[in-house]
């Protein structure tokens, strides 16, 4: 590996602006839920002003030697007036507690979100919470001739994350956002390995979720003069940076226009081993079609991938799955579909369930209890039709759908019920 | 038992609860749009709007005091999983 930052000092930003974080190559997988081909990074920044020094974010615990050995070779403890916390996960504030042990007289800057986490981060140090200020938009520090100036972008993605930027240089401490698991020594964007998959793939599953958030803060950066991106994982981008914000904002938003725009959209999922589930998905699709202002879309399972079931979920106001019964339980793939929505934002949208079963009907249940787990609302009683369903079925089966679209529409019947009567 | 109504103006529902039930005992069974977390009060993801009727409910402790505090909440919100319904008539719908 090329060797720019294997020896333990720092490397050089700009004059007096330097990374002191940490190479973790050996890492496979981050969170469990993310693969890590060659590793990641942790990285810290220092900013030396005339009157003070920050530093900016820490690394994991495990290599908070290397972090404090590149540390001293650009300041000294009793030197740094200022530590910044952009985010608190703790592969960036593992060595935040020794750091405060170390300089006990820096005061701490954080999102308002953070001050909770703070906290319960310090606990098993058993160390006194630092002097801290919350800080938010457009709030500053003044290092001497060098100013940092806060961003609040929450979310992204944690609530308490924020971005940092060194106004004097046009440099932007991102946190998390733009960042990549990507693990090379030669730090820089123009130097390192192929990395754009990795920028890419990070968004998609650690971004994707909050893209509304996204946006937000593309927004706010995009005002600014921006020299260089450096981000608390994988290379610092020093070239053409707008390149990547451009890409952020492309990511977060639909890649075609949604012509249903104006429209509530609901989706119908089924699975169907005999035609039954089917006609119930086709009855219910039917019904809320005759609802004005809602767009219905009608998909088997049997004919997709779940990729391309979350992207249509993403976008859907609500989601109504079918699924017959086999040996008490909904079938692979809808629990495929359902454990595959973490990347995507699901909250609070319209949910429902229904099927045709044999013996015992379980799976419409456990589905409801799944899009409740999943944050959705779920105010209708899903179907269960025994095999074969009959004209009144599936009329019942239309009837749930128009009740779909007219909770979709804000027309929704005022419903009066006794606690004691619900299950 | 004393007994209150609490709407969910989100999904529009009225329910008749015994005093003594929090707010998202009563949301979830529903399917209102009111997501929650930790159930503890201490993540606000369960964040409510009172619309009307919060004094029918009994008053916040001091830990979701804070808990709204830390988390900038507007005036007349308030946390699912801790508030309890008293009695009378409250409207609430996801902040």
């Amino acid at each position: 590996m090329p060797a720019a930052a294997l020896a333990d000092s720092a490397v050089e930003l700009a004059p007096g602006v330097h990374w002191v974080g940490a190479l973790d190559p050996h890492l496979r997988n981050f969170d469990i839920i993310l693969k890590t081909a060659n590793g990641t990074s942790y990285n810290s920044y220092v900013v030396r002003g005339e009157t003070g020094v920050a530093v900016i974010d820490t690394v994991k615990e495990e290599f908070a030697e290397t972090f404090f050995a590149r540390l001293e070779s650009v300041a000294r403890y009793d030197e740094i007036t200022v530590i910044v916390l952009n985010h608190l996960e703790p592969d960036h504030s593992g060595a935040l507690p020794e750091l405060l042990k170390r300089a006990p007289q820096a005061r701490v800057y954080l999102s308002s979100r953070a001050q909770m986490m703070l906290k319960a981060l310090l606990k098993p140090s058993g160390e006194k919470a630092p002097e801290y200020i919350p800080v938010t938009t457009d709030d500053e520090v003044d290092l001497g001739g060098r100013t940092l100036r806060f961003l609040h972008t929450p979310y992204l993605h944690w609530p308490d994350t924020q971005c940092t930027y060194l106004v004097e240089e046009g440099f932007l401490f991102s946190g998390d956002v733009f960042g990549c698991h990507f693990c090379d020594a030669r730090l820089f964007n123009d130097r390192v390995g192929d990395f754009r998959f990795s920028f890419e793939y990070y968004y998609a599953h650690i971004m994707r979720p909050f893209r509304e958030y996204v946006l937000d803060a593309v927004a706010l950066i995009e005002p600014l003069v921006i020299r260089l991106i450096a981000p608390a994982h994988g290379p610092i981008l020093r070239h053409q940076p707008r390149d990547y914000l451009h890409r952020y904002r492309e990511l977060a938003t639909p890649r075609l226009f949604n012509e249903a725009r104006s429209e509530k959209t609901l989706v119908v999922f089924y699975i169907s081993a005999y035609g039954n589930t089917r006609r119930m998905a086709e009855a219910l699709a039917a019904g809320a079609e005759t609802i004005s202002g809602v767009r219905v879309s009608l998909y088997d399972l049997e004919g997709g991938e779940s990729g391309i079931f979350t992207d249509l979920i993403e976008e859907a106001d609500g989601l109504a799955f079918g699924s017959p019964t086999i040996n008490a339980d909904a079938v692979k793939p809808i629990w495929d579909v359902l454990s595959s929505l973490t990347t995507v934002n699901v909250k609070g949208k319209l949910g429902a369930a229904f099927g045709s079963y044999g013996w015992s009907g379980e799976a419409v249940r456990l589905i409801e209890d799944r899009l409740r787990g999943l944050k959705l609302r779920v105010p209708l009683e899903g179907l269960r039709i025994k095999l074969v369903p009959d004209a009144g079925e599936l009329a019942q089966c239309r009837n749930l759908g128009e009740q779909l679209a007219r909770h979709l529409t804000g027309q929704v019947e005022q419903r009066e019920l006794d606690m004691a009567a619900l299950a | 038992m004393p007994k209150a109504k609490v709407t969910f103006e989100d999904i529009g529902v009225s329910v008749t609860v015994p005093a003594g039930t929090r707010l998202i005992e009563v949301s979830e069974k529903v399917g209102a749009g009111i997501t929650y977390g930790c159930r503890e009060g201490e993540c606000c993801t369960c964040l409510t709007k009172v619309v009307s009727g919060g004094e029918n409910l009994a008053p916040p402790s001091i830990l979701e005091d804070q808990v709204l505090k830390d988390n900038l909440a507007p005036r007349g919100h308030r946390l699912a999983c801790q508030a309890q319904i008293l009695s009378g008539d409250i409207v609430v719908r996801p902040a």
